[in-house]
């Protein structure tokens, strides 16, 4: 028998042997233990943060950039309902978390003591599960059982809530077992075969073929984008995807039709509206992709290929339904395809691809520039020139920030782009180029910011600064909440209520003051030379990018419509497309 | 392939296809631990779907099993998404649309608090006696029944009641199993 450990010694070893090497925390009354075990060694490295919510993000922008699960240390009460808005978004997203809450003593628990709340009651509808520790003889096994919930399958997060009083209880500890069973969790990783075989003769007859591809690609691992090249290779076929699906396949790919759906390409939207067979890879027909649901691709034959069984026919109904991981899906198809033909069926395809040719000339991504206001789509691209030959990770916020980078940066290599999908989480880019950074200290982590989004987590930047980590910050400065704004002109006549911010910080005195660098540019001739000062800076930076105010983000398919309805770049009045039941959607 | 099939989950266009609903029994086998009834009934609320009745018990002592009754009323596509949701919950170990895969066995217990004098008293007695209600306590001026069956037994038995001095009522909620030899 070796020697007893105290709950809070046992955390911090059940830590190392789960591979944790970073941990996202803020201490409080009911964690004190277990941050008086990390105090004593030096084998974790603990990122102090400014607020809980910033520990989250910088967590999922460290899980997703890494493919690890990230880990958030937080106190109970306001600790763990801060970390709630982190938490909904790594659901949303299916990103691993492990998220350790202190708890006030058992004891005490019901008693409405002080700094308590019922965090597995708060957090039990925003994880993929949660855990209340009763007894110390648990805690090891549930730690060990919650890194392995979070990482396989679906990945999500999991909360591990701490009593105080079980962290200074004494223990037997358990190591992992190298191969952990769980008696009602099984994730089905490997597609049925029959199935698979299925859907690659399908491909072998389409006409019209469109990859739909998805963060579930990402989250499977590497090895899955490679395999999903190969297989557009192999295939000919062209291939789009989600915006959390970015990076999985090149952007300079040639077969790349640019993301899809709200703000996809028309090249894109056109292909799946008109497609005859859909290939969905690890996407799961979330609302900002289909647009108006009974005009959805209504000729296609569709096939799904989730890890989840949920999501088949969730919204869409799938004619193919294949429940895997998409590596190995992936990995039977490119199989299956290489014994049945030897050549890519461009020629078969040819109409559809000229068709495709067609949508790809009317250019909806181009916007006309200004020599005098940098417009929004022109600074994207002006950074993405400047660090094309660099390891780079992107973050944002949320909004036409958000989008613009989406469209015009283009994404080369997965766990890249670090972003809120699901959730839509204003404030998540700042911290999570943070948690990014921490895992890659030698690359160039940027977030493309929105100056409203920024500013919800601003104290972030303070963190970064602390740990000598030189993210960039780049803020797209309209003044406005953006796309709250543009959806203000199109739905409620230009009235903007509440989108303008009166009151700006000085962002490059703010950088100052917190310790970083502030650059800021206003005139695109100055602008390659601003975003050189800011990429020279050995530290980090706020860049406060001044672009033209009233810019609006498209094409855009209108709530209510259907792909084939999009509103293109050169439509000059956008404020009376939508009717009467699209302004009631979202 | 698919053109004439009209999905109806999305959060647009709720108001497409309202009128396909049924009434389904769902069986559910959960670990017994702490939270598992919220866990339950908060995937319920939270995605919107119904609940008409709902049992839980522990079933399987050694194992720590427990098995909840679900009835709920749902179009089938929905029906499809509530055992699919029900089963990623990490605690659930299986779950079975008894209705789907035939015709349970469902039943449920119900007392009957009936109070009343003179000619009502023997109406009610005689009543209780073609249900095969037990009286399980009385006194002079009242009775409780105790009654076992279907639903529908049950809800004929209690509105019999009313005009014959029904006071008031609990029930269990349904209770429902698999024919044949098979279990779960």
């Amino acid at each position: 028998m070796s020697e007893k450990l105290t709950g809070a010694e046992m955390v911090v070893e059940a830590l190392k042997d789960n591979g944790v090497e970073h941990i996202f925390g803020y201490p409080g009354g009911a964690v004190l233990p277990i941050y008086d075990a990390l105090f004593q060694q030096d084998a974790v490295e603990h990122i102090l943060v400014r607020h809980e919510q910033g520990a989250t993000h910088m967590a999922e922008g460290y899980a997703r950039s890494t493919g690890k699960v990230g880990v958030v240390l937080v106190t109970s009460g306001p600790g763990a309902t801060n970390a709630v808005t982190g938490l909904t978004d790594a659901l949303l997203d299916s990103i691993p978390l492990v998220c350790i809450t202190g708890q006030v003593p058992t004891s005490l628990i019901g008693s409405d003591a002080f700094q308590e709340c019922d965090t597995v009651g708060i957090t039990r509808n925003c994880t993929k599960h949660n855990y209340l520790v009763k007894k110390i003889d648990d805690l090891a096994r549930i730690i060990h059982e919650a890194f392995y919930i979070a990482a396989s399958g679906r990945p999500g997060p999991v909360v591990i809530d701490i009593p105080k009083d079980v962290q200074f209880a004494l223990g037997q500890y358990m190591k992992p077992s190298t191969q952990i069973q769980h008696n009602s969790y099984s994730p089905n990783v490997e597609g049925d075969i029959g199935d698979i075989e299925t859907a690659v003769d399908l491909m072998l007859q389409a006409n019209k073929p469109v990859f739909y591809t998805g963060g579930g690609i990402i989250n499977s691992g590497p090895r899955a984008s490679e395999l999903l090249r190969e297989l557009v290779e192999l295939t000919g076929f062209p291939v789009t995807s989600t915006l959390m699906g970015l990076g999985a396949y090149p952007a300079s790919g040639d077969k790349w039709l640019g993301m899809l759906g709200m703000h996809g390409t028309y090249e894109a939207n056109m292909a799946m509206h008109d497609c005859d067979l859909m290939l969905n890879i690890g996407a799961r027909f979330d609302d900002r992709i289909t647009g108006r649901i009974d005009a959805f691709s209504p000729g296609s034959t569709k096939v799904h290929v989730d890890i989840d069984p949920s999501s088949i026919n969730k919204i869409v109904d799938a004619d193919l339904a294949i429940i895997g991981d998409c590596e190995h899906v992936l990995e039977e198809m490119v199989r299956l395809w290489r014994t049945k033909t030897n050549a890519p069926r461009t020629e078969a395809i040819k109409p559809w691809l000229d068709e495709v040719e067609k949508w790809r000339a009317i250019k909806s991504l181009g916007y006309e520039n200004s020599d005098s206001i940098i417009k929004p789509q022109f600074a994207i691209e002006r950074l993405a020139a400047a660090v094309k030959d660099r390891d780079v990770y992107i973050t944002t916020e949320v909004g036409q920030h958000q989008m613009w980078a989406a469209q015009y940066f283009p994404f080369e290599e997965p766990n890249r782009f670090m972003t809120s999908g699901g959730l839509g989480t204003m404030g998540y880019g700042l911290p999570a180029a943070v948690g990014v950074q921490v895992a890659h200290r030698d690359a160039l982590v940027i977030d493309i910011a929105g100056e409203a989004s920024v500013q919800m987590t601003m104290q972030e930047f303070s963190t970064a600064v602390q740990f000598r980590l030189p993210i960039k910050v780049f803020i797209l400065n309209n003044e406005y909440m953006g796309m709250v704004r543009q959806w203000q002109e199109l739905l409620h006549g230009s009235r903007f209520s509440q989108s303008y911010s009166e009151s700006l910080p000085d962002f490059v005195k703010l950088a100052e003051a917190m310790g970083g660098k502030g650059v800021r540019c206003d005139d695109p001739k100055q602008l390659d030379q601003a975003i050189a000062e800011m990429l020279d800076y050995d530290g980090p930076v706020l860049f406060d990018c001044r672009v033209e105010k009233l810019e609006n983000c498209l094409p855009m398919i209108p709530s209510g419509k259907a792909h084939n309805e999009m509103i293109l770049a050169d439509t000059a009045d956008i404020s009376n497309i939508i009717d009467e039941k699209g302004k009631a959607l979202v | 392939m698919n053109s004439h099939l009209r999905a109806s989950g999305s959060a647009y266009f709720l108001t497409a296809a309202k009128n396909n609903k049924e009434r389904h029994t769902l069986s559910v086998l959960v670990d017994n631990e702490p939270g598992i009834l919220a866990r339950i009934a908060g995937l319920f609320s939270a995605r919107g779907y119904n609940i008409e009745s709902l049992t839980v018990s522990e079933t399987e002592h050694e194992q720590g099993l427990s098995r909840i009754t679900v009835v709920t009323i749902a179009s089938p596509k929905t029906l499809r998404q509530i055992k699919l949701q029900l089963e990623r919950l990490i605690p659930v170990h299986k779950v079975h649309d008894l209705t789907a895969e035939g015709n349970p066995l469902e039943r449920e217990l119900a007392l009957v608090k009936v109070a009343g004098a003179g000619e009502k008293r023997v109406e009610t007695l005689r009543l209780a006696e073609a249900f095969r209600a037990q009286v399980v306590d009385a006194s002079t001026t009242s009775f409780i029944f105790e009654i076992t069956g279907k639903t529908s037994k049950i809800e004929q038995f209690i509105s019999l009641m009313v005009p014959l001095g029904l006071v008031e009522v609990v029930r269990t909620g349904l209770s429902a199993i698999s024919r044949g030899p098979d279990g779960m």
